[in-house]
């Protein structure tokens, strides 16, 4: 089947085409004065950070070298006994590991508390009072915008070395992120229930328990496993500052050049956080899905 | 939310309590299964959670302790000054910036053409797919202060070391963000230049970057805004920016400068967040019309 298309007026042709060209043109003028202020901006940065890329070019060749150094000998024909060289301190390293993610836990787990406690003083739609609103986001936005290593620095020196310092730098950060999150869902609640249960002279403590809770609390959970996820590689270098884990071990590798360790290291340090990656998707794809059915 | 006096419907409901109770047991019949299964993963929680407690060297002395020294910390801190050295701190924020944003750009840029190798519409081959996934995600699972202190290994202390750590890490993060846009992307549009006679190539350039790319760029934004955190700790480790400064001042306890630093830090990135919370609207909103 051939469909004719129809000519238009040459005139007319002539007049759409250069609106089209000029319309084209101008979009390209902006897009072109975009791409001119970022090109400046990252040239002013790269000033300022001091970029180098002479140096960098001279040197890349020491990246892959190091690489080259810290991955370990291993020979085909000898490879039970290498991989056991390669991870001699593997029971050690397993303990601080198991030492790191109960840290993320623990941080995780009082981080969350404390933001499922502020979050509902921080919504919106459950909290009249705007002081009190006001006051309950910012401090949830102090303790997350303080990176979590800034308070383990601070903690270390009050609380003295040790994994309970990580935690605790842990579970504030978590505190304010987890907040933020939980009091989106807050705001978008169904609010009948609400309504419902105010209606029937429910208190502030009352209307959230049976009305916003069952709500949200699959939501809830499904960003506290993406928190947990995400605290298990901040726990990784609490121990850069002294404060727990698998971090300072790293540390002292990668300083003192023991070349083989630093390898071992990070493979297991990689090898949990991808295994904790893939578990908590699992298990958040679960927890949302029974909700979508619900 | 005050408690107001209860509604004539509850007070209704509450006289005859003994009545709706029989009418409807369901209602009331407590369900045993679903209470053991609280009840247990409650459990598990609190015992999980105090087994970590004794493991971790909790102890509530060295916690009252600490927390009486914080507060002669945050004693110690009032009133927040510079110290004259205002002027140093201010570069020190500015290459903090430098180094998220080039961070930033930079993985956005090397993410940009690799996420497409990751996303399922674009590349039909699961071993080159998959590989490139795994690829992100071992990137992406080693944190920026390890990075930096590979980087510093290279390049040096400073903070380029800092930009190059924060380009690695983003670029798994990214890379994976950005592969998920692709993948959700509208076929329509990618049909209609496939009907109309262009290849494949056309149909990427044509049907799905335009789609794609204010996603991505309010991906990046909202990435700027949260490396402007990282990047005042990678200092910690030499790699530049404010946090060198920071972690020498808790070090030698001058607490007033500490407190002057994290408000600068807080300013700015106040400042970032409602900078770049503007433009990702406008770029939003823009491809909404």
């Amino acid at each position: 089947m051939t469909v004719r298309i129809e000519k238009l007026p040459p005139d007319r042709e002539r007049r759409l085409l250069a609106a089209y060209a000029g319309a084209v043109a101008s979009t390209r003028r902006r897009t072109l004065a975009v791409f001119v202020a970022i090109v400046a901006l990252y040239l002013l940065a790269g000033w300022m950070a001091e970029v180098r890329p002479l140096t960098f070019l001279d040197n890349i060749q020491n990246f892959t070298a190091y690489l080259g150094q810290i991955l370990p000998v291993l020979t085909l024909a000898n490879l039970p006994a290498d991989v056991a060289a390669w991870y001699w301190g593997l029971p050690k390293w397993l303990g601080l590991l198991a030492e790191t993610l109960l840290m993320a836990y623990l941080g995780t787990l009082f981080g969350g508390i404390a933001a499922f406690l502020l979050c509902f003083l921080a919504s919106a739609n459950l909290v009249r009072s705007a002081a009190l609103r006001f006051c309950a986001r910012r401090f949830l936005e102090v303790c997350r915008t303080v990176p979590e290593v800034v308070f383990a620095l601070i903690f270390v020196i009050a609380f003295g070395l040790g994994p309970m310092v990580g935690v605790l730098a842990i579970a504030i950060h978590t505190a304010g992120a987890l907040g933020k999150l939980f009091s989106e869902v807050v705001e978008n609640i169904d609010m009948k229930p609400v309504e419902g249960l105010t209606g029937t002279g429910a208190d502030f403590v009352q209307t959230v328990r049976f009305a916003v809770v069952p709500q949200v609390l699959s939501n809830f959970a499904s960003y506290a496993l993406l928190r947990f996820e995400i605290n298990v590689r901040g726990a990784g270098v609490m121990g850069f500052v002294g404060a727990g884990g698998i971090g300072q071990e790293f540390l002292v590798a990668i300083r003192n050049f023991y070349y083989s360790d630093v390898s071992a290291i990070l493979l297991l340090i990689i090898l949990t956080v991808v295994a904790i990656d893939l578990g908590t998707e699992r298990l958040r794809h679960h927890l949302l899905g029974r909700e979508a059915h619900a | 939310m005050s408690r107001r006096p209860p509604s004539a419907l509850r007070r209704a409901a509450l006289a005859d309590l003994d009545g709706l109770r029989q009418r409807h047991p369901q209602v009331f019949r407590p369900s045993w299964p679903r209470r053991a299964a609280v009840v247990g993963t409650l459990a598990v929680f609190v015992g999980l959670a105090a087994f970590a407690m004794v493991r971790l060297d909790f102890s509530l002395l060295r916690i009252l302790h600490g927390l009486y020294r914080l507060g002669e910390f945050a004693g110690m801190m009032l009133p927040p000054s510079a110290g004259g050295r205002l002027g140093l701190f201010a570069t020190a924020l500015g290459e903090t910036l430098a180094i998220a944003f080039l961070g930033t750009l930079t993985a956005a840029c090397l993410a940009f053409p690799a996420a497409f190798l990751a996303a399922r519409n674009v590349v039909p081959n699961p071993f080159l797919r998959f590989g490139v996934r795994r690829g992100f995600d071992v990137i992406r699972s080693v944190d920026v202060l390890i990075w930096a202190l590979i980087w510093i290994n290279v390049v040096g202390l400073g903070p380029f070391a800092g930009a190059l750590a924060i380009a690695c890490s983003d670029f798994g993060a990214l890379g994976k963000l950005f592969s998920e846009a692709i993948e959700t992307a509208d076929r329509k549009a990618q049909e209609g230049v496939i009907a109309s006679g262009g290849g494949r190539l056309h149909r990427v350039r044509f049907g799905l970057v335009p789609a794609v790319l204010p996603v991505l760029a309010s991906q990046v934004l909202y990435f700027f805004e949260s490396n402007t955190r990282s990047a005042t700790i990678i200092g910690i480790v030499g790699a530049g920016g404010i946090g060198q400064y920071l972690t020498e001042l808790i070090r030698v306890l001058e607490m007033q400068q500490v407190a002057f630093l994290v408000l600068m830090i807080l300013a700015a990135v106040a400042l970032i967040d409602l900078v770049s919370g503007r433009l990702r609207r406008a770029i939003i909103g823009g491809a909404a019309h």
